[in-house]
Protein backbone atom coordinates (compact mmCIF):
# COMPACT_ATOMS: atom_id res chain seq x y z
CA UNK A 1 0.00 0.00 0.00
CA UNK A 2 1.74 3.40 -1.12
CA UNK A 3 1.80 6.05 1.51
CA UNK A 4 -0.70 8.41 -0.38
CA UNK A 5 -3.22 5.23 -0.58
CA UNK A 6 -3.04 4.81 3.09
CA UNK A 7 -3.61 8.79 4.10
CA UNK A 8 -6.35 8.80 2.00
CA UNK A 9 -7.63 4.97 4.01
CA UNK A 10 -7.05 6.84 6.93
CA UNK A 11 -9.06 9.73 6.34
CA UNK A 12 -11.69 8.12 4.91
CA UNK A 13 -11.95 5.76 7.68
CA UNK A 14 -11.30 8.60 10.73
CA UNK A 15 -12.80 12.01 9.01
CA UNK A 16 -15.91 10.53 6.37
CA UNK A 17 -19.13 10.27 8.41
CA UNK A 18 -20.34 7.99 5.68
CA UNK A 19 -23.92 6.97 4.69
CA UNK A 20 -26.14 7.31 7.70
CA UNK A 21 -23.72 8.36 10.14
CA UNK A 22 -24.15 11.12 12.49
CA UNK A 23 -20.79 11.21 13.95
CA UNK A 24 -17.60 10.46 12.22
CA UNK A 25 -14.91 7.64 14.39
CA UNK A 26 -12.30 10.36 15.17
CA UNK A 27 -14.77 13.01 17.19
CA UNK A 28 -16.23 9.67 19.16
CA UNK A 29 -12.81 8.28 19.95
CA UNK A 30 -11.63 11.40 21.17
CA UNK A 31 -15.08 11.40 23.31
CA UNK A 32 -14.00 7.91 24.48
CA UNK A 33 -10.91 9.79 25.71
CA UNK A 34 -12.16 12.37 26.98
CA UNK A 35 -14.95 10.61 29.27
CA UNK A 36 -11.75 8.11 30.11
CA UNK A 37 -9.68 10.84 31.33
CA UNK A 38 -12.57 12.50 33.58
CA UNK A 39 -12.55 8.83 35.61
CA UNK A 40 -9.87 10.78 37.35
CA UNK A 41 -12.35 12.73 39.20
CA UNK A 42 -13.62 11.18 42.42
CA UNK A 43 -16.08 13.73 43.72
CA UNK A 44 -17.76 16.87 42.65
CA UNK A 45 -20.03 16.92 40.08
CA UNK A 46 -18.12 14.72 37.72
CA UNK A 47 -18.84 11.90 40.16
CA UNK A 48 -22.40 13.30 41.04
CA UNK A 49 -23.84 12.65 36.87
CA UNK A 50 -21.67 9.65 36.91
CA UNK A 51 -23.27 7.79 39.98
CA UNK A 52 -26.70 8.90 38.24
CA UNK A 53 -25.91 7.49 35.21
CA UNK A 54 -24.68 4.23 36.41
CA UNK A 55 -27.83 4.14 38.42
CA UNK A 56 -29.70 4.65 35.24
CA UNK A 57 -27.86 1.97 33.30
CA UNK A 58 -27.66 -0.81 36.18
CA UNK A 59 -31.64 -0.42 36.36
CA UNK A 60 -32.10 -0.96 32.94
CA UNK A 61 -29.63 -3.51 32.36
CA UNK A 62 -31.57 -5.52 35.45
CA UNK A 63 -35.05 -4.95 33.19
CA UNK A 64 -33.31 -6.00 29.84
CA UNK A 65 -32.02 -9.27 31.35
CA UNK A 66 -34.70 -10.43 33.70
CA UNK A 67 -36.16 -12.71 30.81
CA UNK A 68 -32.96 -14.46 30.51
CA UNK A 69 -32.60 -14.68 34.61
CA UNK A 70 -35.77 -16.12 34.37
CA UNK A 71 -34.75 -18.66 31.37
CA UNK A 72 -31.69 -19.60 33.54
CA UNK A 73 -33.96 -19.76 36.70
CA UNK A 74 -35.82 -22.32 35.48
CA UNK A 75 -33.42 -24.25 33.86
CA UNK A 76 -31.84 -24.89 37.08
CA UNK A 77 -35.10 -25.62 39.71
CA UNK A 78 -35.73 -28.56 36.79
CA UNK A 79 -31.91 -29.60 37.46
CA UNK A 80 -32.88 -29.29 40.91
CA UNK A 81 -35.53 -31.68 40.52
CA UNK A 82 -33.94 -34.19 38.99
CA UNK A 83 -31.83 -34.35 41.84
CA UNK A 84 -34.45 -34.39 44.44
CA UNK A 85 -33.79 -37.62 45.75
CA UNK A 86 -30.19 -37.76 46.07
CA UNK A 87 -30.45 -34.43 48.20
CA UNK A 88 -32.75 -36.12 50.45
CA UNK A 89 -30.10 -38.40 51.23
CA UNK A 90 -27.46 -35.93 51.50
CA UNK A 91 -30.16 -33.58 53.61
CA UNK A 92 -31.22 -36.69 56.03
CA UNK A 93 -27.18 -37.26 56.98
CA UNK A 94 -26.52 -33.41 57.14
CA UNK A 95 -29.47 -32.72 59.97
CA UNK A 96 -28.24 -35.29 61.91
CA UNK A 97 -24.92 -33.69 62.23
CA UNK A 98 -26.60 -30.14 62.39
CA UNK A 99 -28.51 -30.64 65.63
CA UNK A 100 -25.09 -31.65 67.44
CA UNK A 101 -23.64 -28.62 65.91
CA UNK A 102 -26.87 -26.36 66.67
CA UNK A 103 -26.31 -27.28 70.10
CA UNK A 104 -22.07 -27.05 70.61
CA UNK A 105 -23.53 -23.58 69.00
CA UNK A 106 -25.44 -22.45 71.53
CA UNK A 107 -23.15 -23.66 74.43
CA UNK A 108 -19.79 -21.77 72.54
CA UNK A 109 -21.77 -18.37 72.08
CA UNK A 110 -22.83 -18.66 75.78
CA UNK A 111 -19.14 -18.93 76.94
CA UNK A 112 -17.87 -16.12 74.54
CA UNK A 113 -20.54 -13.96 75.87
CA UNK A 114 -19.41 -15.06 79.86
CA UNK A 115 -15.62 -14.53 78.65
CA UNK A 116 -15.97 -11.09 76.91
CA UNK A 117 -17.90 -9.68 79.99
CA UNK A 118 -14.83 -11.05 81.77
CA UNK A 119 -11.99 -9.16 79.59
CA UNK A 120 -14.64 -6.41 79.43
CA UNK A 121 -14.59 -6.51 75.59
CA UNK A 122 -17.15 -4.30 73.84
CA UNK A 123 -18.81 -4.71 70.93
CA UNK A 124 -17.00 -1.95 68.09
CA UNK A 125 -19.67 -2.66 65.24
CA UNK A 126 -23.34 -2.93 65.57
CA UNK A 127 -25.19 -5.52 63.66
CA UNK A 128 -27.55 -3.44 61.57
CA UNK A 129 -28.15 -4.31 58.14
CA UNK A 130 -30.38 -4.42 54.81
CA UNK A 131 -31.45 -7.26 53.03
CA UNK A 132 -31.09 -6.57 49.76
CA UNK A 133 -31.66 -7.95 45.88
CA UNK A 134 -29.34 -8.70 43.78
CA UNK A 135 -29.89 -6.87 40.55
CA UNK A 136 -26.58 -8.45 38.60
CA UNK A 137 -23.93 -10.57 38.77
CA UNK A 138 -20.76 -10.00 36.48
CA UNK A 139 -18.47 -12.93 35.51
CA UNK A 140 -15.24 -12.74 33.71
CA UNK A 141 -12.38 -14.83 34.21
CA UNK A 142 -11.14 -12.31 36.69
CA UNK A 143 -13.78 -9.91 37.80
CA UNK A 144 -16.53 -11.01 40.13
CA UNK A 145 -18.95 -8.58 41.35
CA UNK A 146 -22.94 -8.38 42.26
CA UNK A 147 -24.74 -5.23 41.82
CA UNK A 148 -27.02 -4.77 44.23
CA UNK A 149 -30.62 -2.81 45.14
CA UNK A 150 -28.90 -0.67 47.84
CA UNK A 151 -27.17 2.98 47.27
CA UNK A 152 -25.87 5.74 49.42
CA UNK A 153 -29.44 7.13 50.02
CA UNK A 154 -29.97 3.77 52.42
CA UNK A 155 -26.94 4.58 54.11
CA UNK A 156 -24.66 2.05 52.63
CA UNK A 157 -20.66 2.91 52.30
CA UNK A 158 -17.63 1.62 50.78
CA UNK A 159 -16.11 -0.99 52.30
CA UNK A 160 -19.05 -2.13 54.15
CA UNK A 161 -19.39 -6.13 54.64
CA UNK A 162 -21.33 -7.87 52.91
CA UNK A 163 -22.61 -12.02 54.08
CA UNK A 164 -24.70 -14.57 52.22
CA UNK A 165 -26.59 -16.16 55.16
CA UNK A 166 -23.89 -16.05 57.95
CA UNK A 167 -20.96 -16.34 55.18
CA UNK A 168 -18.92 -13.62 54.26
CA UNK A 169 -18.82 -12.89 51.22
CA UNK A 170 -17.41 -9.50 49.97
CA UNK A 171 -17.82 -5.25 50.48
CA UNK A 172 -18.80 -2.52 48.52
CA UNK A 173 -16.34 -0.64 46.81
CA UNK A 174 -18.93 1.39 44.54
CA UNK A 175 -21.79 2.95 46.49
CA UNK A 176 -24.28 5.46 43.85
CA UNK A 177 -27.08 6.74 44.60
CA UNK A 178 -29.24 3.82 44.64
CA UNK A 179 -27.39 0.90 43.67
CA UNK A 180 -24.03 -0.36 44.94
CA UNK A 181 -20.56 -2.77 43.94
CA UNK A 182 -20.17 -5.42 45.64
CA UNK A 183 -16.42 -6.92 45.19
CA UNK A 184 -16.64 -10.71 45.94
CA UNK A 185 -13.45 -12.00 47.82
CA UNK A 186 -13.34 -14.51 44.74
CA UNK A 187 -12.19 -11.37 42.60
CA UNK A 188 -8.62 -11.23 41.58
CA UNK A 189 -8.57 -7.45 43.56
CA UNK A 190 -10.01 -8.66 46.41
CA UNK A 191 -7.65 -8.75 49.80
CA UNK A 192 -9.06 -8.98 52.86
CA UNK A 193 -7.27 -9.80 56.12
CA UNK A 194 -8.24 -12.93 57.79
CA UNK A 195 -7.50 -15.46 60.58
CA UNK A 196 -7.12 -19.09 60.63
CA UNK A 197 -8.14 -21.37 63.13
CA UNK A 198 -6.64 -22.98 65.67
CA UNK A 199 -3.64 -21.23 65.80
CA UNK A 200 -5.34 -17.55 65.33
CA UNK A 201 -3.23 -17.27 62.50
CA UNK A 202 -3.29 -14.05 60.38
CA UNK A 203 -3.00 -13.78 56.82
CA UNK A 204 -4.46 -12.17 53.68
CA UNK A 205 -6.60 -13.75 51.79
CA UNK A 206 -6.87 -13.13 47.57
CA UNK A 207 -8.81 -13.78 44.88
CA UNK A 208 -7.65 -15.76 42.20
CA UNK A 209 -10.15 -14.80 40.13
CA UNK A 210 -12.49 -17.82 39.86
CA UNK A 211 -14.68 -18.94 42.88
CA UNK A 212 -12.85 -22.53 43.42
CA UNK A 213 -10.01 -21.66 45.99
CA UNK A 214 -8.97 -18.22 47.40
CA UNK A 215 -5.35 -17.93 47.85
CA UNK A 216 -3.70 -17.14 50.95
CA UNK A 217 -0.94 -15.10 50.99
CA UNK A 218 1.40 -13.20 53.75
CA UNK A 219 1.39 -16.64 56.00
CA UNK A 220 4.21 -16.36 58.58
CA UNK A 221 7.13 -19.09 57.20
CA UNK A 222 6.45 -21.13 59.91
CA UNK A 223 2.67 -22.09 60.61
CA UNK A 224 1.19 -25.61 61.18
CA UNK A 225 -1.83 -24.84 58.79
CA UNK A 226 -3.60 -28.15 58.62
CA UNK A 227 -6.97 -28.65 56.15
CA UNK A 228 -9.97 -28.49 57.76
CA UNK A 229 -8.80 -25.33 59.40
CA UNK A 230 -11.31 -22.36 59.73
CA UNK A 231 -11.01 -19.03 58.21
CA UNK A 232 -12.71 -16.18 59.65
CA UNK A 233 -12.12 -11.99 59.01
CA UNK A 234 -9.88 -10.88 61.38
CA UNK A 235 -11.41 -6.83 61.35
CA UNK A 236 -8.06 -5.70 61.56
CA UNK A 237 -8.42 -3.34 59.00
CA UNK A 238 -11.74 -1.73 60.96
CA UNK A 239 -14.18 -1.64 58.81
CA UNK A 240 -15.03 -5.28 58.43
CA UNK A 241 -16.58 -6.93 61.85
CA UNK A 242 -14.24 -9.44 62.92
CA UNK A 243 -15.40 -13.99 63.36
CA UNK A 244 -17.46 -13.79 60.25
CA UNK A 245 -17.11 -17.32 58.50
CA UNK A 246 -15.66 -16.97 55.08
CA UNK A 247 -14.23 -20.70 54.34
CA UNK A 248 -12.23 -23.68 55.35
CA UNK A 249 -8.75 -24.71 54.73
CA UNK A 250 -7.99 -27.35 52.08
CA UNK A 251 -4.43 -28.33 50.26
CA UNK A 252 -4.06 -28.04 46.74
CA UNK A 253 -0.73 -29.36 45.63
CA UNK A 254 0.24 -29.55 48.95
CA UNK A 255 0.07 -25.60 48.81
CA UNK A 256 -2.87 -24.35 51.74
CA UNK A 257 -5.90 -22.40 49.98
CA UNK A 258 -9.49 -21.78 51.20
CA UNK A 259 -12.61 -23.37 50.19
CA UNK A 260 -15.37 -20.63 50.28
CA UNK A 261 -18.46 -21.56 52.17
CA UNK A 262 -20.71 -19.29 50.13
CA UNK A 263 -21.70 -20.87 46.93
CA UNK A 264 -21.44 -17.35 44.55
CA UNK A 265 -23.33 -18.62 41.84
CA UNK A 266 -26.27 -19.20 44.24
CA UNK A 267 -26.83 -15.45 45.46
CA UNK A 268 -29.74 -13.83 44.84
CA UNK A 269 -30.08 -11.75 48.15
CA UNK A 270 -27.17 -10.44 50.08
CA UNK A 271 -26.78 -8.92 53.56
CA UNK A 272 -24.85 -5.45 53.76
CA UNK A 273 -23.96 -4.00 57.09
CA UNK A 274 -23.98 -0.67 57.82
CA UNK A 275 -23.43 1.62 60.37
CA UNK A 276 -26.00 3.90 61.81
CA UNK B 1 -51.54 -4.07 7.58
CA UNK B 2 -48.97 -1.57 6.47
CA UNK B 3 -48.62 0.24 9.66
CA UNK B 4 -47.47 -3.62 11.13
CA UNK B 5 -45.07 -4.07 7.83
CA UNK B 6 -43.62 -0.78 8.59
CA UNK B 7 -43.01 -1.71 12.16
CA UNK B 8 -41.49 -4.52 11.21
CA UNK B 9 -39.48 -3.19 8.01
CA UNK B 10 -38.24 -0.87 10.91
CA UNK B 11 -37.39 -3.41 13.37
CA UNK B 12 -35.28 -5.13 11.53
CA UNK B 13 -33.53 -2.71 10.15
CA UNK B 14 -32.50 -1.19 13.39
CA UNK B 15 -32.12 -5.41 14.47
CA UNK B 16 -28.41 -5.57 15.03
CA UNK B 17 -28.08 -2.51 17.04
CA UNK B 18 -30.72 -4.25 19.46
CA UNK B 19 -28.32 -7.50 19.32
CA UNK B 20 -25.82 -5.60 20.41
CA UNK B 21 -27.11 -3.72 23.01
CA UNK B 22 -28.66 -7.31 24.06
CA UNK B 23 -25.45 -8.56 24.14
CA UNK B 24 -24.10 -5.14 26.36
CA UNK B 25 -27.11 -5.52 28.82
CA UNK B 26 -26.96 -8.80 29.31
CA UNK B 27 -23.68 -9.15 30.07
CA UNK B 28 -21.38 -9.44 26.44
CA UNK B 29 -18.96 -11.79 27.96
CA UNK B 30 -20.84 -15.77 28.14
CA UNK B 31 -18.64 -17.62 30.48
CA UNK B 32 -17.94 -21.18 30.93
CA UNK B 33 -15.55 -23.01 32.73
CA UNK B 34 -13.52 -26.12 31.15
CA UNK B 35 -11.02 -28.10 33.09
CA UNK B 36 -10.75 -25.39 35.70
CA UNK B 37 -9.92 -22.73 33.01
CA UNK B 38 -12.42 -19.85 32.44
CA UNK B 39 -13.26 -19.56 28.77
CA UNK B 40 -15.42 -16.02 27.89
CA UNK B 41 -16.29 -15.55 24.44
CA UNK B 42 -17.10 -11.79 23.39
CA UNK B 43 -19.69 -11.54 21.57
CA UNK B 44 -20.18 -7.44 21.08
CA UNK B 45 -16.66 -7.55 19.22
CA UNK B 46 -17.80 -10.29 17.03
CA UNK B 47 -21.18 -8.27 16.47
CA UNK B 48 -19.53 -5.51 15.84
CA UNK B 49 -16.70 -6.92 13.76
CA UNK B 50 -19.30 -8.94 11.42
CA UNK B 51 -21.98 -5.75 10.81
CA UNK B 52 -19.29 -2.61 10.19
CA UNK B 53 -17.08 -5.00 7.88
CA UNK B 54 -20.65 -5.81 6.30
CA UNK B 55 -23.45 -3.17 6.18
CA UNK B 56 -22.08 -0.47 8.67
CA UNK B 57 -24.71 1.73 7.02
CA UNK B 58 -27.20 -0.10 9.80
CA UNK B 59 -24.37 0.02 12.44
CA UNK B 60 -24.43 3.72 13.64
CA UNK B 61 -20.97 4.76 15.00
CA UNK B 62 -23.03 6.68 18.21
CA UNK B 63 -24.84 3.26 18.65
CA UNK B 64 -21.71 1.64 19.11
CA UNK B 65 -19.97 4.37 21.24
CA UNK B 66 -23.23 4.30 23.70
CA UNK B 67 -23.27 0.48 23.94
CA UNK B 68 -19.51 0.64 25.00
CA UNK B 69 -20.25 3.09 27.74
CA UNK B 70 -22.92 0.34 28.83
CA UNK B 71 -20.44 -2.19 29.00
CA UNK B 72 -18.16 -0.70 31.11
CA UNK B 73 -20.89 0.90 33.64
CA UNK B 74 -21.99 -3.29 33.79
CA UNK B 75 -18.66 -4.67 33.82
CA UNK B 76 -17.09 -2.13 36.44
CA UNK B 77 -14.49 -1.00 33.81
CA UNK B 78 -13.03 3.09 34.02
CA UNK B 79 -15.86 4.61 31.30
CA UNK B 80 -15.07 4.85 28.10
CA UNK B 81 -12.61 1.89 27.69
CA UNK B 82 -15.00 -0.52 25.89
CA UNK B 83 -16.32 2.64 23.61
CA UNK B 84 -12.53 2.72 22.40
CA UNK B 85 -12.20 -0.77 21.94
CA UNK B 86 -15.40 -0.90 19.93
CA UNK B 87 -14.50 1.85 17.90
CA UNK B 88 -10.68 0.91 17.07
CA UNK B 89 -12.42 -2.25 15.94
CA UNK B 90 -14.57 -0.01 13.37
CA UNK B 91 -11.19 1.71 12.33
CA UNK B 92 -10.15 -1.60 11.69
CA UNK B 93 -12.91 -2.76 9.82
CA UNK B 94 -13.17 0.38 7.57
CA UNK B 95 -9.51 -0.27 6.42
CA UNK B 96 -10.56 -3.58 5.30
CA UNK B 97 -13.63 -2.34 3.60
CA UNK B 98 -11.38 0.89 1.59
CA UNK B 99 -8.83 -2.41 0.45
CA UNK B 100 -11.18 -5.25 0.22
CA UNK B 101 -13.27 -5.83 -2.66
CA UNK B 102 -14.35 -9.25 -2.69
CA UNK B 103 -14.82 -10.61 0.92
CA UNK B 104 -14.46 -13.94 2.05
CA UNK B 105 -15.02 -15.68 5.02
CA UNK B 106 -11.04 -17.18 6.09
CA UNK B 107 -9.70 -13.40 5.03
CA UNK B 108 -12.49 -12.26 7.31
CA UNK B 109 -11.60 -14.71 10.05
CA UNK B 110 -8.27 -13.97 9.88
CA UNK B 111 -8.88 -10.38 9.91
CA UNK B 112 -10.90 -10.84 12.86
CA UNK B 113 -8.13 -12.51 14.71
CA UNK B 114 -6.05 -9.50 14.07
CA UNK B 115 -8.24 -6.95 14.90
CA UNK B 116 -9.15 -8.24 18.64
CA UNK B 117 -5.69 -8.69 19.06
CA UNK B 118 -5.31 -5.26 18.49
CA UNK B 119 -8.01 -4.29 20.91
CA UNK B 120 -6.66 -6.49 23.43
CA UNK B 121 -3.63 -5.07 23.63
CA UNK B 122 -5.37 -1.50 24.00
CA UNK B 123 -7.46 -3.45 26.73
CA UNK B 124 -4.69 -4.41 28.74
CA UNK B 125 -2.07 -0.93 28.32
CA UNK B 126 -4.84 0.97 29.68
CA UNK B 127 -6.49 -1.03 32.19
CA UNK B 128 -2.67 -2.41 33.28
CA UNK B 129 -0.36 0.28 32.97
CA UNK B 130 -2.95 3.37 33.01
CA UNK B 131 -5.48 2.71 35.75
CA UNK B 132 -3.43 -0.19 37.56
CA UNK B 133 -6.31 -2.26 37.50
CA UNK B 134 -4.37 -6.42 37.55
CA UNK B 135 -5.77 -8.73 35.51
CA UNK B 136 -4.92 -12.28 34.24
CA UNK B 137 -3.15 -12.27 31.32
CA UNK B 138 -3.47 -15.28 30.59
CA UNK B 139 -7.53 -15.25 30.95
CA UNK B 140 -7.32 -12.37 28.69
CA UNK B 141 -5.58 -13.94 25.77
CA UNK B 142 -7.86 -17.71 26.46
CA UNK B 143 -11.21 -15.06 25.95
CA UNK B 144 -10.09 -13.91 22.49
CA UNK B 145 -8.70 -17.12 21.24
CA UNK B 146 -12.16 -18.77 22.01
CA UNK B 147 -13.86 -16.13 20.31
CA UNK B 148 -12.05 -16.05 17.63
CA UNK B 149 -13.02 -19.62 17.41
CA UNK B 150 -16.77 -18.81 17.80
CA UNK B 151 -16.05 -16.33 15.07
CA UNK B 152 -17.33 -18.45 11.87
CA UNK B 153 -20.42 -20.03 13.59
CA UNK B 154 -21.59 -16.73 15.06
CA UNK B 155 -20.57 -15.12 11.81
CA UNK B 156 -23.11 -17.78 9.90
CA UNK B 157 -25.76 -16.78 12.26
CA UNK B 158 -25.21 -13.08 11.86
CA UNK B 159 -25.17 -13.39 7.70
CA UNK B 160 -28.65 -15.55 7.71
CA UNK B 161 -29.93 -12.29 10.10
CA UNK B 162 -28.25 -10.22 7.41
CA UNK B 163 -29.94 -11.92 4.38
CA UNK B 164 -33.79 -11.21 6.52
CA UNK B 165 -32.93 -7.84 6.99
CA UNK B 166 -31.65 -6.82 3.49
CA UNK B 167 -34.43 -8.96 2.04
CA UNK B 168 -37.24 -7.14 3.77
CA UNK B 169 -35.69 -3.54 2.94
CA UNK B 170 -35.04 -4.96 -0.69
CA UNK B 171 -38.74 -6.10 -0.25
CA UNK B 172 -39.91 -2.06 1.04
CA UNK B 173 -38.03 -0.76 -1.52
CA UNK B 174 -40.05 -2.45 -4.36
CA UNK B 175 -43.11 -1.77 -3.39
Amino acid sequence: MGRDDFIISARSVFLNKGNRQKFSLLTLIIISIIILSLEYFKSGPINQFRMITKDIIIKSSYVVSAPFKSISKTYSSLIDHFNMYDEYEKLKIAETKNKNLTLENIFFKEENRRLKKLIDEKNLYNEEFYVTKVLLDQKSPYLRSLLINKGFKHGIKLGAAVRSGSYFIGKVVDSNYLTSRILLISDLNSKIPIIIEPGSISAILSGSGNNKLGEIEYLPEKNNIEAGGIVYTSGSDGVISSGIPIGKIVLDNNQPKIDYFADFTQINFVKVYYKK
Amino acid sequence: MSIINKTYSTFLSIFPVIILFMSVLTNSKYNFTYDENYLSFNISYIIIFFWTLKRPEYFGYGFIFFAGILNDVIQNNPLGISSIEYLSICVLTGFVRTRIILQNIIYDWVFFLISILIVGSINYIITVYIFSIPIIYDSLLLGLFATFLIYPFLAKILGWIDNIVQKSINDKKNK
